[in-house]
């Protein structure tokens, strides 16, 4: 069940990722693949037994960083003309070959005995859990995370403005 | 299903994202394969905090989706603006800061 599981969403996620480089004409439909992707990667968190994340990863990639790109996209209104051409073959070739040869040799890297998953109780990952740790051990991360998003929002605030007065 | 599967649908997710950076010329794709990159470092870490009992890799992953969050909200931010002044989304129309 578990092997089914992982063969069908890895496959997905990684189908839909090859959708996203290839797609030239539209770019909602490069974004509707990634939410694909988002999504599927999200049950391979559960899988590993990271629930929160899993969650976190459907609401803030899936339901709000996606949503964001969709909505920029419909607002730029980009159609043929202002696309813009894309890259040479030749560039695309050596990309290619640099990206395959990779990921050859991260997949050989590990090509080896590796330690098998860690007995774990039922509580890791959990809501409970990261709290826990995020309140202790984690608390000025934490703190630094909110300046970090309200430095962000007030970015955005700054940069789509038509003008400053 | 080992750490081994895990890290290569994270490396091969990684690779497709470089790929994308590299070829396609259209601002907003290119920074969709950014967060593809993203997340494929977030399978990597997720499996290896599963790997070790441990939850460090999970708060790690946590700070990567707040700084992805504030990422794209920003980026996006300076695409419209780019896109108000000079029309286009390619990459090469906006080369003044190229050598």
């Amino acid at each position: 069940m578990e092997q089914i599981l992982f063969y069908v969403f890895s496959g997905l996620a990684i189908l839909s990722a090859i959708g996203l480089l290839v797609n030239v004409r539209n770019t909602v439909n490069a974004a509707l693949s990634l939410v694909v992707c988002m999504l599927s990667l999200a049950v391979l968190f559960i899988m590993l037994h990271a629930e929160f994340v899993g969650v976190l990863q459907v609401m803030v990639y899936a339901g709000a960083i996606v949503v964001l790109f969709l909505f920029v996209v419909m607002l730029l209104n980009l159609r043929g003309g202002n696309m813009g051409a894309e890259s040479q073959p030749v560039l695309k070739l050596v990309g290619g070959a640099v990206a395959v040869g990779a990921t050859v040799k991260l997949a050989t890297l590990l090509d080896r005995p590796l330690k098998p998953w860690a007995d774990i109780d039922p509580e890791f990952g959990t809501v409970a859990h990261i709290g826990r740790v995020f309140y202790t051990d984690y608390m000025l991360a934490f703190q630094v995370a909110g300046v970090l998003l309200l430095a962000g929002i007030v970015a955005a605030v700054i940069l789509a403005k038509r003008e400053i007065d | 299903m080992g750490i081994w599967d895990y890290q290569v649908v994270a490396a091969i997710l990684f690779m497709i994202g470089v790929l994308g950076v590299l070829t396609r010329r259209n601002i907003i794709v290119m920074f969709m394969c950014i967060e593809l990159m993203l997340n494929a470092a977030n399978l990597s870490l997720i499996s290896f905090s599963r790997l070790w009992g441990n939850l460090d890799g999970q708060i790690f992953v946590f700070m990567v989706i707040v700084v992805a969050a504030v990422e794209v909200a920003v980026g996006l931010a300076i695409m419209i603006s780019l896109v108000r002044n000079r029309d286009t989304v390619n990459i090469e129309d906006t080369s003044l800061l190229k050598w």
